[in-house]
């Protein structure tokens, strides 16, 4: 087998792991309070950019900075829970897509108001490491092992703890949970937190390989949707499953084609999916 | 009746007269607000009847591309290129919305499905980059006035036409006000299961407008690239684009025949009223106003500005918001 190819490959799976970790995030939301955060690219985005500032402007260290940007985040997505989400909870789903929508557009121009357009590294190189011919980033398999570790923690969180238990019944009924004690505003709260936290946790993997620029939501927010569509809303093992698939197709067909193509074609292979198995590819 | 018939008429005399009387900067903006008011309305087409696209993007950019590689390159003229920019993007919406309304794709899948629609032809344009320049753009080749290439440096000649695709934008949507297909839709948007059990062909009305609207976003986006004599991937079918076109109709009412062209005339007025008070250094100023705007207005005011303003007036009319 060719080793280029080979390599696209593994770089495929190491990306899967990231992508994974971000539609986990979205899934749960959607899951649990049925919202689309259109925006949730955006907050990965300032994630990026608070492990910028702190690590490679304010000097402080890498690990505190990641602490930082995950804690941040999350104050973040109670924020637009607060702000955005609660006081339409009511209204057409679209409605909600809508308002995320405006944050969206919100945060792109806010960042372009305040950091401009520049791209920016944190600068970070870790070593390569060099299997049999193939070549392989030591950023990435760290990327691809802090989402897999945070995965099973949520997974953890969810099956073990009495708030998991609530946010997993509160999925499957939203209107018998008032019944049994369960406090959904608060659970609301700690779900948009927990989402937003895991948009910090793969904004700080996403900084060890990406520059960040007021943008980078657009490249691979899309991305994300359509994985967590693919894997069924809501649906977190699906939504595991289809990060893989799509991005073996972009590695791959980046490696044949070019990486636009190579999008073009996930993004139809999406389209035609959404005609034939509207409720994912793992769904019931 | 005979009132807001005046009322028309001296509407259209103001703007027959404007052009004598404003700088060529003022003719620029008005040419800007109503071609994206035409755009706008087009969009309104189907989202007032909860279609609510996240990729008219895709529409635009067929609709600028087409013309302008086919005189760039075959020096077709644009008197063909865009009819034909038109029908394939009439066609894309076909064969997009045939699937989605068949299937019953709705709501917020619809949304996403019109988003990675955006998306592909985004990168299409720019995967294709030997022949469109990528991301840098590409100009039209200019041979200064011209009738055949549709090219007038003068700006007054693009006004003329930035009024008549306007006006042409007003024309269908009454068409769709007035016609059957207003009430079927408007069954649909309530209840698609209670529409088509009383004998509405669901697929077939929702087609009508999609194709309607695509086709006018494209003539929108053709007029666009012949006036600014430039095109790039990211203005005419970014998540930006798509997003502003959303965002404008919803601003300005996309329930009201006039409201997609007040979101146009605010937002323009919005980025140049910020422009001129800030300076060109607040780049994004006037887009995270906007941001924080759309934000409001979903929550606050969801049949926009005129919708608002007519719910004030009658108090009945307008108190349940459609869009619920």
């Amino acid at each position: 087998m060719d080793l280029f190819l080979l390599e696209a490959a593994i770089n495929g799976l190491l990306l899967a792991g990231v992508l994974a970790l971000l539609t986990l995030g979205l899934n749960l939301i959607f899951g649990v309070i049925d919202v689309v955060w259109i925006a949730y690219a955006d907050l990965v985005m300032c994630g990026m950019y608070a492990v910028y500032w702190l690590f490679a402007v304010f000097g402080w260290p890498l690990p505190l900075a990641f602490v930082a940007s995950v804690v941040g985040v999350a104050v973040l997505g109670v924020f637009v829970h607060l702000l955005i989400i609660a006081p339409i909870l009511g209204s057409a789903p679209i409605n909600q897509l809508l308002a995320t929508g405006g944050l969206l557009y919100f945060l792109q121009s806010f960042a372009t108001l305040i950091f401009t357009t520049d791209f920016r590294n944190i600068g970070v190189r870790l070593p390569v490491l060099e299997i049999g011919g193939v070549y392989i980033s030591y950023s990435r398999l760290l990327a691809f092992g802090v989402a897999l570790a945070g995965a099973t923690a949520l997974y953890f969180f969810l099956r073990r703890t009495y708030v998991g238990t609530a946010i997993r019944a509160i999925a499957q009924d939203r209107e018998i949970i008032g019944l049994m004690g369960v406090d959904q505003r608060r659970i609301y709260l700690v779900t948009s937190a927990i989402g937003g936290a895991l948009a910090g946790l793969g904004a700080c993997l996403l900084a060890l390989q990406y520059d960040v620029h007021p943008f980078v939501g657009n490249t691979f927010g899309p991305l994300i949707f359509m994985i967590c569509v693919l894997g069924g809303l809501g649906n977190m093992i699906g939504g595991f499953i289809a990060a893989f698939i799509i991005s073996q197709i972009i590695a791959i067909g980046g490696y044949y084609f070019s990486t636009e193509l190579a999008y073009v074609l996930a993004f139809i292979l999406f389209i035609l999916l959404m005609f034939i198995r509207p409720q994912g590819i793992v769904g019931r | 009746m005979n009132e807001r018939r005046i009322a028309a008429l001296a509407g259209l005399g103001v703007l027959l007269a404007l052009p004598f009387v404003t700088s060529a900067y003022f003719l620029h903006l008005l040419i800007q607000i109503l071609l994206w008011g035409f755009i706008y309305t087009a969009w309104s087409m189907m989202g007032r009847f909860g279609l609510v696209s996240l990729g008219h993007g895709a529409f635009m950019g067929v609709g600028a591309y087409v013309p302008a590689l086919l005189w760039n390159y075959f020096d077709v003229t644009p008197w063909l290129g865009i009819p034909l920019g038109i029908g394939l993007s009439a066609l894309l919406g076909l064969i997009i919305g045939y699937p989605c309304f068949r299937l019953k794709v709705v709501g917020h899948y619809f949304a996403l499905v019109t988003l990675a629609l955006g998306q592909v032809v985004l990168l299409s344009i720019v995967a294709a980059r030997d022949i469109t320049g990528g991301s840098l753009g590409m100009t039209p080749r200019s041979i200064g006035h011209s009738w055949y290439a549709l090219q007038f440096p003068d700006k007054i000649y693009f006004y003329a036409i930035a009024l008549l695709v306007w006006l042409l934008g007003l024309l269908v949507w009454r068409w769709i006000d007035r016609g059957i297909g207003r009430e079927a839709l408007e069954a649909i948007s309530d209840d698609e299961e209670a529409a088509a059990a009383i004998g509405i062909d669901v697929t077939r009305e929702k087609l009508r407008v999609t194709v309607i609207s695509a086709a006018l976003t494209a003539l929108g986006g053709a007029v666009f690239g012949q006036y600014l004599m430039y095109l790039n991937p990211e203005t005419v079918s970014g998540i930006g684009v798509s997003l502003q076109i959303v965002f404008a109709a919803i601003a300005g009412g996309m329930y009201a025949m006039l409201g997609p062209t007040v979101g146009s005339l605010l937002t323009i007025a919005l980025t140049e009223g910020l422009r001129v008070w800030f300076g060109a250094n607040f780049v994004g100023a006037a887009n995270s106003i906007y941001g924080i705007l759309l934000i409001l207005f979903v929550i606050f005011m969801p049949r926009g500005i005129l919708g608002w303003l007519e719910a004030a007036r009658r108090p009945r009319a307008g108190a349940a918001a459609p869009a619920e």
